[in-house]
Parts: structure tokens; sequence; C-alpha cells
């Protein structure tokens, strides 16, 4: 494995007075795609929104890039070079579709250009004046997407981006994350579906009652198939 | 016609203040209830400024809105931000009560009788219609450019961009790397400064009193009701146009000049409850 990126240990999360995770540790490498799988309600979305700092309260380790991030305010995190994208896309409806995609600032060099964003998701150019909420599901899955390219961020955290989608798109989808990793960027995908994550994704992390259980490899994936099935209840 | 043309410089005030109340209400979601007395410092701070420093006007204009703008942004630091999480109920107590604590130690240092301000611009201008003083006119003139200048910075500039997105979702915004918070304390001192800058305006046809905000600001919250809460287009518009309703009331029955308004207002509520501009959510 390259050198890490972001180190997950011992996170504990809460929302009010429950408990949502208890002890998630894993780890990506710089350049990696890795995906958190399981079951709904294990804490998968919890453990993204932990990471980038918007859980009401949380313990325990996360460094990215060696440093220690919980503490931390939200925009902070997001400073050091992490873009959230979440489950439930987050499109604004009172900007356009451009002003939407360059909401985001800039935390560092090396994001991608608007036109190069555009070449990448060519309908969004051609709806770049429309209300960002009317837009259909897949392209504002794509302005989602597209909108975090732009930052210079090198790691971005992906929630469940085929959710709901038309197969064809979840291909387009598919498409595209292979060529973010090719660009360099690292990639934490949280994924109900499997079949999808298996396409693109370097190693999966399992989860079970907010935990992480197992760590599978892409080229282990076909001998641990009745095991995946088992965990993800498939 | 005359009563027309005073309408509408009443109206200039209403789409002031309204405006700031919408800006503050959409970004805090809290009903500045201290707007009037934010005014009424706006007029007090350009009186002050004039008497013991002689500031000319026009330096007021710039001056004495940031500096209480600056003292909004303290109150958020200090005060509101830490009720953000309550119930409106509690803003509406906290500005309030802050109202009613400045009105009151203005009256107790500077009585409540009130003081001139001398007019920066002088003499009339002939409208055709009616000879209209020449500074009234420079005041709906001025309230037009700065609420449209407000309108274009919030729906037209990347920091409006940031402002409308932070309506919406104050937390996705955040973990993008904005500083909420500071948007938030920069959106205060804003509106703030826009009731300062009424107040200013204001000084020179008002008695600069401390409680020239008091009246004013029950019809201006009737204004932004009216509008839609937090649109800005609705206060702009609406503040104008209940300036001209008032003023034409006053032609053909004056006794109800002073009601219409809130008249409007319950029939605005059960047409349209969200009101004229708002968007129910």
């Amino acid at each position: 494995m390259a050198e890490t990126l972001l180190k997950v240990a011992d996170l504990q999360a809460w929302y009010g007075e429950s408990h949502i995770l208890h002890g998630v540790g894993f780890e990506v490498g710089r350049g990696e795609l890795v995906t958190l799988l399981g079951r709904n309600g294990v804490g998968k979305t919890t453990t993204l929104r932990s990471i980038m700092g918007i859980v009401e309260k949380r313990s325990g380790s996360v460094t990215f890039k060696g440093r220690e991030t919980v503490g931390q305010p939200s925009d902070a995190i997001a400073r050091q070079g992490i873009a959230y994208c979440p489950e439930e896309r987050g499109i604004f409806s009172s900007l356009n579709v451009e002003e939407n995609l360059l909401l985001p600032p800039a935390v560092n060099s090396g994001g991608m250009t608007l036109s190069e964003i555009y070449a990448l998701f060519p309908n969004l150019q051609e709806r770049r004046r429309s209300q960002g909420t009317k837009l259909s599901g897949g392209e504002q899955q794509m302005l989602a997407i597209g909108r975090i390219l732009r930052t210079g961020a090198e790691l971005l955290l992906l929630d469940e981006p085929t959710e709901g989608l038309a197969p064809v798109i979840v291909q387009r989808i598919g498409e595209i994350i292979r060529q973010l990793k090719a660009r360099g960027y690292t990639i934490l995908l949280v994924e109900q579906n499997f079949h999808f994550a298996a396409t693109v994704a370097d190693r999966h992390y399992v989860m079970e009652d907010g935990r992480v259980v197992d760590m599978i490899a892409a080229a282990d994936v076909q001998q641990n198939i009745g095991k995946l099935q088992a965990y993800l209840g498939v | 016609m005359a009563q027309v043309a005073i309408g509408l410089v009443n109206g200039a005030f209403y789409a002031m203040l309204s405006l700031g109340l919408a800006v503050i209400f959409g970004m805090l979601n809290v009903i500045n209830f201290t707007h009037g007395a934010q005014f009424m410092m706006g007029a007090f701070a350009a009186w002050l400024l004039l008497g013991h420093l002689e500031v000319p006007f026009w330096a007021a204009l710039v001056l004495s809105p940031l500096i209480v703008g600056l003292f909004g942004v303290l109150i958020e630091r200090l005060l509101l931000k830490r009720i953000y999480h309550l119930d409106h109920l509690y803003g509406f107590l906290l500005t309030f009560g802050l109202a009613l604590i400045i009105e009151g130690l203005f009256q107790w240092r500077w009585g409540s009788s009130g003081a001139p301000y001398p007019a920066p611009i002088t003499g009339g201008t002939d409208l055709g219609f009616m000879i209209m003083p020449t500074y009234r006119l420079f005041v709906v003139v001025a309230a037009l450019v700065i609420c449209l200048a407000t309108w274009y910075g919030i729906e037209r500039t990347k920091l409006g961009a940031y402002l409308r997105a932070a309506t919406e979702n104050p937390t996705l915004v955040r973990a993008f790397g904005i500083n909420v918070p500071r948007l938030i304390t920069l959106t205060y001192g804003l509106g703030v400064g826009l009731a300062a800058l009424a107040g200013v305006l204001a000084a020179p046809i008002q008695q600069v009193s401390a409680l020239m905000g008091t009246n004013l600001v029950l019809i201006v919250f009737a204004v932004v009701v009216i509008g839609g809460m937090g649109s800005i287009m609705g206060s702009i518009v609406t503040g104008f146009g209940l300036g001209l309703i008032e003023g034409v009331t006053k032609v053909y029955y004056p006794p109800a000049s002073n009601t219409v308004i809130f008249v409007v207002m319950a029939l605005v509520l059960l047409v349209k409850p969200a009101g004229l501009f708002g968007q129910t959510k």
C-alpha cells in the first residue's frame, strides 16, 4: 500500500443519545479507491460524516496526512483537503448549476478547472443556468460529484453516488469514478450496491454494528463471495 | 400626488429596514426586534459625530453604519450565537429585550424630546406636479440604489452565493471549507449596518430621538410579513409599495393611513400565508 492518506482508529460517534459508531478503524492509502460496505444502518454514512466533522459528538482518531482532525470544526477539516459528496447530494435550490459548481472554495492547487469538469459532465454545461434542483437525479449526482473536483481536495468521500439511479447512469458514474482514480484522487466510497462497488474498488471494508469487521482486497473478492453475501445479506 | 411622493419617502425607509430584517432572518433564523433601536442608533451616531467631532453628513453616512454594524457584530458574537439552536421565541425575547435596554439607555442619557439634524441638502426640486424637498428626493434615490446594490450582492455575487447556500444548508456549506459562523456574524453586521444607514438618512427628516425606531419597526415587520419572510426582492418591492399605499390612503381617508398596512397584511396572509414573494418550505 502506498503512503497512508487517511487513518481512522477507534472512531466513536453519537447522534443525541444514540451511540452509532463503536470504534471504527481502517486506512486509505494515497491514490486508492476503498469502499465501506455493509447493510443499512451499520454506520457507513455516519463514518463519512464523522471524518468530515459533522456529527454532534465523536471521539477516537482520524488522521489525515498524518494530522489529527478529531476536535477540529468541519470547515477546517475541509481546508486540509477532504471533500464530501453527501448521500442526499445537497444541491442548493437557490443557486444555479454553475453557482453550485463554483461554491466550494479551492483548498489546494491542482483541482480541476471548470472546463475540465464540463468536459467530464457535458450535461451540466448545457444546463449551467438552470436552478440546481431542477436537474434530473442523475444530473444532480453528477453536479454533486463535479462540485468537489474543483477544490484541489485529495480525498473524496462519496456517499452512495449510485443510489436510485438508472443502470445506464450508474454505469456512467462508474466510468467517472475510474477516471477520477486515474487522475490520482483518493476515494472513500460508501455503497449499498456491491456489484457496482466491485467494479471500481481496490479494497473493501465491511461494516457491521458500528464497527469495521473485515477487509477484502479486490483480487480476493471471488474467493470470499459467500462470506460477503452473508455480510451484506444479499 | 404630493402625498404619494411623501409615501415614497416613507416607503424608502420601510424598504431599507425590511431588507435588513429579511437578510438577517434568512441567515440567522432570528427575527431581529432590535432593528428599530439600531436604526435609531444610526441616526444618533450621525448626530453625535456632527455635534462632537463635526463630522459632516456625508462622512457619517459611511461611518455611522460601520460603528453600529460593529456593535451588531459584538451582539451576535456575545449573545445571539448562543441561541441559534433554540426556538424562535428566544430570539424574539433576546432581541426585543435588547431593544428595550438600548432605547432605555438613550432615553436616560439624551431624553425623549429629540434633537434636530440639519438637512445636508436644502432647497426643493420641481417635479412638475409638486415641489419636493431635494433632500427627500435624494433619500428615495439613495434607498433605491442601496436596496438594488444589496439585492445584487446577494443574488449575483460569490459572497451572495455563500449566503444563499448557507441559508439552505449551513452544515454542508461548512463542510466545503467555508467558515459559516463568520458568515453569520458578517450577515448580522450587514443587516444592522443597513438599519443604521436608514437611520442616518432619516436623521434630517425626523427628530433624532431615542424612540424614533419604535413605531417604525412595527410597520416594517408588517412589510416583511407581507413581502415574505426572508425574501430580498419581496422586502424592497413591498417596502416601497406599502409606502405608496399609505400615502394614497392619506389623501382619500387620512384616519386609515396608520392601519392600512396592517389591513393589507391580514389580507395577504389570508390569500398567501407565506407572503407575496415568500416560498413555502
